[in-house]
């Protein structure tokens, strides 16, 4: 048999239709991988007794006849997603030991869609991090090096964990979050597709808050077809969620046709960063070709915000951050650290409870949203980012979708930029924009660096037109043609 | 204008604004499937919603907003077709998310005006200035253990309207007749019960104090009031210590007090230093609140005939005094036990039964006029009784005690007591002929000028017959056989 690890979601479960492998037998490679890249610290919480049961009832169902869009499918799942009768924390002292009585609908549809759950997933605490550091249950290691370098290199945040156990091939495809580009980032740090859909295409509940305007759930996978066969499964209206869309469903993977001829591929000028490195700069240029080589028509576009694009991401995520994290107050569920009063309960428990970044954003929410400061910081933030979203709309006018690189650089040392949060910010200058506009985007590996690390281009789509974002993406994972894989073989368990 | 207030130094004006919060009648929370039903077990209607549980999310009530909406067309308000929702965002332990969602800057309900009913058919508009809606907090109690406070959330996420008046009010009367009107008219749209003990009506009150003509004085702000009678005393209350503390020299600070009902006397709970900043936001897992106007036209078309409409068509169409409208509309219950006896029968009389016999006899028993023994049916029995002239007005006062004693209609009792009504001449002579005979100095003393012997013979012969004689035909045979 091959190996299955080395599979990729599409290939397991068309190699479990023809009766190659049952979804057992794929699951438990899947969990002795989870154990031989424990090093990692990927997992929050390893769930192998349930991800047996889930893939017996999954090869049960196929006996039946009667499978599901991801039966038997073994992934991991951000430990940001409520799941029931399984410890959720959002990488936080506050919630460690807290077990949701209550499943997200995101991992409701992906169960019953079929897919095994092989555990939780380590991330920046509340999803507040680019690098996985922020972690209280400690950072995770991304499984790439650079080249005669044994330093431990960040995974990308804040959904880290997703990011590596998928890169390290010890889950098919994870779920992600993605806020101002906790998907997209960590994607292209470790090799992997990281794709974010519209905001409101999946639904939010039960996915612990973080900016609520902007959090939005996707896939991480191998493949763009995986990708687009995990957000089928993930996607759908909820009624708990007045945010969420009521659209249908399309079928992604139907979209991914490899025809992009006459498409329109916008190119923003605003995206040339300074002191950008040049090896960023040329993998766009390749993407750019690929592009035009496929039959596309490469446009120039500007959109002319986008430098106020980060500092209105660290106001709007703050203030929701702020008030979102106000329930946990230590009073019924978490952590809770007595004191004389209920004042002192309160700071006990949030003092002891909150890690210094998930502080930082409480203390800059809190004030941008302050009396006398309100109208300067966060309404003018929201004035701006309109204004972010309508250079989009003007761009839709000209082009079908936007080519851009998915990270100034590529992945970076654990402890790297820890004492300054602006130079971490920045991680996120070229996912920050289609966030506050809720657009869909998708980082697919292109390349590697000079010093061997992987490389991602990101792709924006218009609102809820995902298909044709795949439908690029697609084609730029042909055209890339990466097979670069991280050596695993320092890793133990 | 409303009386001024004497202090040691000269006259006092007295401003007050007021806040009522009304918990709208729906089986459901505001942003939760929880019920609402009062008396339940502590934290026995609880959704996690409510419970602030990590990644839950609110969904809006339509039922509550229809509500919102049909009171603000029953105040003759602005109805909003945009309205957002909004964060309060603050620290409490029974407000499980860290913040309420309330409506701040675009509330459902714009500016609106209230009719009050004021002593001699005086009334007086006071302006209302918004409705919002808004969810109710959970509540802390703290007498159960000797270090804890426990907490029940089963109030927490309930719907609220919160209605706003402008500081139009100059007296505690106005005050009362404001609360009892608002009150009223809630009832009358059927969105809110109106029921002050159970907490489903509360009420902050803004007083300040100013020299006649003055710009306004700086208020505080007295929370919680749970009855009208509470609001009236904490008014007066805080109104006589705000004049003393002024002219004593010293000046009012801005902040909020709570009324003590046992003391009878308000004070301080946080000063403007210690305010929340609440830091209101618009809530991001909220869309906007985007209504129609075909919808609200639709709810305005199916709004109730309300109080003061009801009045006026009781006063120019059934000819009732405003007094006796006025009381019978304030109650929607009333009005309608007063319509369902006044069908087709006379309505001033039905009025008079209603309002002095009815709720009289009500009053004194201290029962609610929902739990009448005596039903509006068998009231217009008893009322046909007297048309007719079965019985009479004395005779039917009895009755009606009668059926609020045993719950029998009034001709089953009239039938078994016998009393219906003497209206034979035959017989009625024989008694007026009776008492002619026994008493020939009075019928001297009458035929000698002292017309006023007739009352006395009246009572004489309804005496003899227990009442049951006729009195009209009594009083003409009486004449005529004096007259001689």
């Amino acid at each position: 048999m091959t190996d299955l690890r080395n599979l990729t979601l599409a290939q397991a479960r068309d190699g479990m239709a023809a009766g190659d492998f049952t979804a057992v037998e794929l699951t438990e490679t899947f969990i002795e991988a989870t154990g031989a890249v424990r090093d990692l610290n990927a997992y929050i919480v390893e769930t192998a007794d349930q991800a047996r049961a889930m893939a017996a009832a999954s090869d049960a169902r196929r006996a039946q006849g009667q499978v599901g869009a991801m039966d038997g499918i073994p992934v991991a799942i951000k430990d940001l997603f409520c799941t029931k009768g399984v410890q959720a924390t959002a990488g936080s002292h506050i919630l460690e030991g807290f077990v949701p009585p209550y499943e997200s609908t995101v991992t409701q549809n992906l169960w019953n869609a079929g897919a095994v759950m092989l555990g939780k997933t380590n991330l920046d605490e509340f999803a507040m991090g680019s690098s996985n550091m922020t972690s209280y249950f400690g950072p995770v290691a991304n499984p790439w090096k650079r080249k005669g370098d044994d330093a431990v290199l960040v995974p990308g945040g804040s959904s880290g964990g997703s990011a590596a156990v998928v890169a390290a091939r010890a889950a098919l495809g994870a779920t992600g979050t993605d806020t101002g580009g906790s998907i997209r980032q960590p994607g292209a740090f470790t090799g992997i597709v990281g794709m974010k859909p519209t905001y409101g295409r999946c639904s939010r509940w039960g996915i612990i808050a973080f900016a609520s305007s902007l959090d939005q759930a996707g896939p991480m996978t191998h493949t763009v077809r995986d990708s687009a066969i995990m957000l089928g499964a993930m996607a759908g209206h909820d009624p708990k969620d007045s945010t969420s869309m009521k659209l249908d469903v399309p079928d992604f993977e139907a979209a991914l046709t490899g025809d992009i001829r006459g498409l329109r591929i916008g190119i923003p000028k605003e995206y040339v960063m300074d002191g950008m490195p040049a090896e960023i700069d040329a993998l766009w240029k390749t993407g750019i070709d690929w592009m035009r080589q496929a039959g596309a028509e490469i446009v120039d576009i500007s959109l002319p915000h986008t430098k106020y694009a980060l500092p209105t991401y660290y106001i709007v995520a703050p203030a929701e951050a702020s008030s979102n994290l106000a329930r946990y107050d230590g009073v019924r569920y978490g952590l809770r650290v007595d004191g004389d009063t209920m004042q002192d309960m309160y700071e006990n428990t949030r003092g002891a409870g909150f890690g210094a970044e998930v502080k930082r954003r409480i203390l800059i929410g809190t004030y941008v949203l302050s009396a006398g400061y309100y109208d300067a910081y966060y309404l003018k933030a929201q004035k701006v980012r309109a204004r972010i979203a309508g250079d989009f709309n003007d761009a839709w006018e000209k082009v079908d979708a936007i080519l851009t690189p998915t990270t100034p650089s590529a992945a970076f040392a654990q402890g790297d930029k820890m004492d300054d949060p602006i130079a971490m910010y920045l991680n996120d200058i070229f996912t920050v924009p289609a966030s506050l506009a809720g657009l869909p985007g998708i980082s697919v590996p292109a390349g590697l660096s000079a010093e061997g690390l992987p490389l991602g281009l990101q792709v924006i789509g218009r609102p809820y037109d995902e298909e044709t974002l795949f439908r690029v993406a697609g084609v730029l994972e042909d055209a890339a043609g990466f097979d670069a894989k991280p050596d695993l073989s320092g890793l133990g368990g | 204008m409303a009386e001024l207030l004497k202090g040691q130094t000269g006259e006092w004006e007295l401003v007050i604004g007021l806040e009522v919060h009304a918990q709208i009648v729906a089986k459901a929370k505001l942003f939760s499937g929880a019920s609402t039903e009062f008396g339940a077990e502590p934290n026995q209607q609880v959704s996690l919603v409510d419970a602030g549980m990590p990644g839950m999310l609110p969904v809006l009530n339509d039922e509550a907003v229809r509500q919102a909406v049909r009171t603000g067309l029953a105040l003759n308000a602005k109805i909003n077709l945009h309205s957002i929702f909004a964060r309060k965002n603050f620290f409490y332990p029974d407000m499980p998310q860290g913040y309420q969602i309330s409506q701040y800057e675009l509330p459902v309900v714009g500016e609106g005006e209230i009719e009050i009913d004021l002593p001699d058919d005086a009334v007086k508009n006071v302006r209302v200035e918004r409705l919002h809606i808004e969810q109710d907090a959970g509540k802390s109690i703290h007498d159960q253990h000797p270090a804890k406070s426990m907490i029940d959330l089963n109030r927490s996420g309930v719907a609220l309207m919160e209605i706003v008046s402008h500081p139009d009010m100059r007296s505690a009367e106005e005050a009362a007749a404001y609360v009892t009107k608002l009150r009223a008219i809630l009832r009358y749209v059927g969105s809110c019960d109106g029921n002050m003990q159970e907490g489903s009506m509360r009420c902050d009150a803004n007083v300040s104090v100013r020299r006649p003509g003055d710009e306004l004085g700086t208020r505080c702000e007295i929370k919680n009031l749970n009855s009208i009678r509470f609001l009236r005393q904490a008014i007066d209350f805080e109104a006589a210590r705000q004049i003393d503390v002024i002219e004593e020299g010293g000046t009012i600070t801005q902040e909020t007090r709570l009324y003590d009902s046992d003391k009878g006397e308000t004070r301080s709970m946080r000063s403007k230093e210690d305010a929340h900043d609440y830091r209101y936001f618009p809530d991001p897992d909220l869309l906007p609140l985007d209504l129609d106007q075909a919808y609200v036209d639709a709810l305005k078309a199916e709004l109730p005939e309300l109080p003061d409409a009801k009045k006026l068509r009781f006063v120019e169409e059934l000819g009732l005094s405003p007094y006796d409208a006025g009381v019978l509309v304030a109650e929607r219950d009333t009005a309608a036990y007063f319509e369902t006896v006044a069908a087709g029968r006379d309505a001033k009389l039905a009025a008079n039964w209603v309002t002095s016999e009815l709720l009289g006899q009500l009053n004194r028993a201290g029962i609610a006029l929902a739990d009448s023994p005596v039903k509006a049916e068998a009231m217009g029995g008893l009322l046909d009784l007297i048309a007719d002239k079965t019985i009479s007005n004395n005779i039917a006062k009895d009755v009606l005690n009668d059926m609020f004693e045993t719950g029998k209609d009034a001709a089953t009792i009239v039938d078994e007591k016998g009393l219906k009504q003497v209206s034979d001449t035959g017989a009625l002579e024989a008694v007026v002929d009776q008492i002619m005979a026994d008493n020939p100095d009075s019928v001297a003393e009458y035929r000698g000028g002292n017309q006023k012997l007739i009352g006395w013979f009246m009572g004489q012969i309804m005496k003899a017959s227990q009442g049951k004689a006729n009195p009209q035909m009594v009083n003409e045979l009486l004449r005529k056989k004096l007259a001689g």
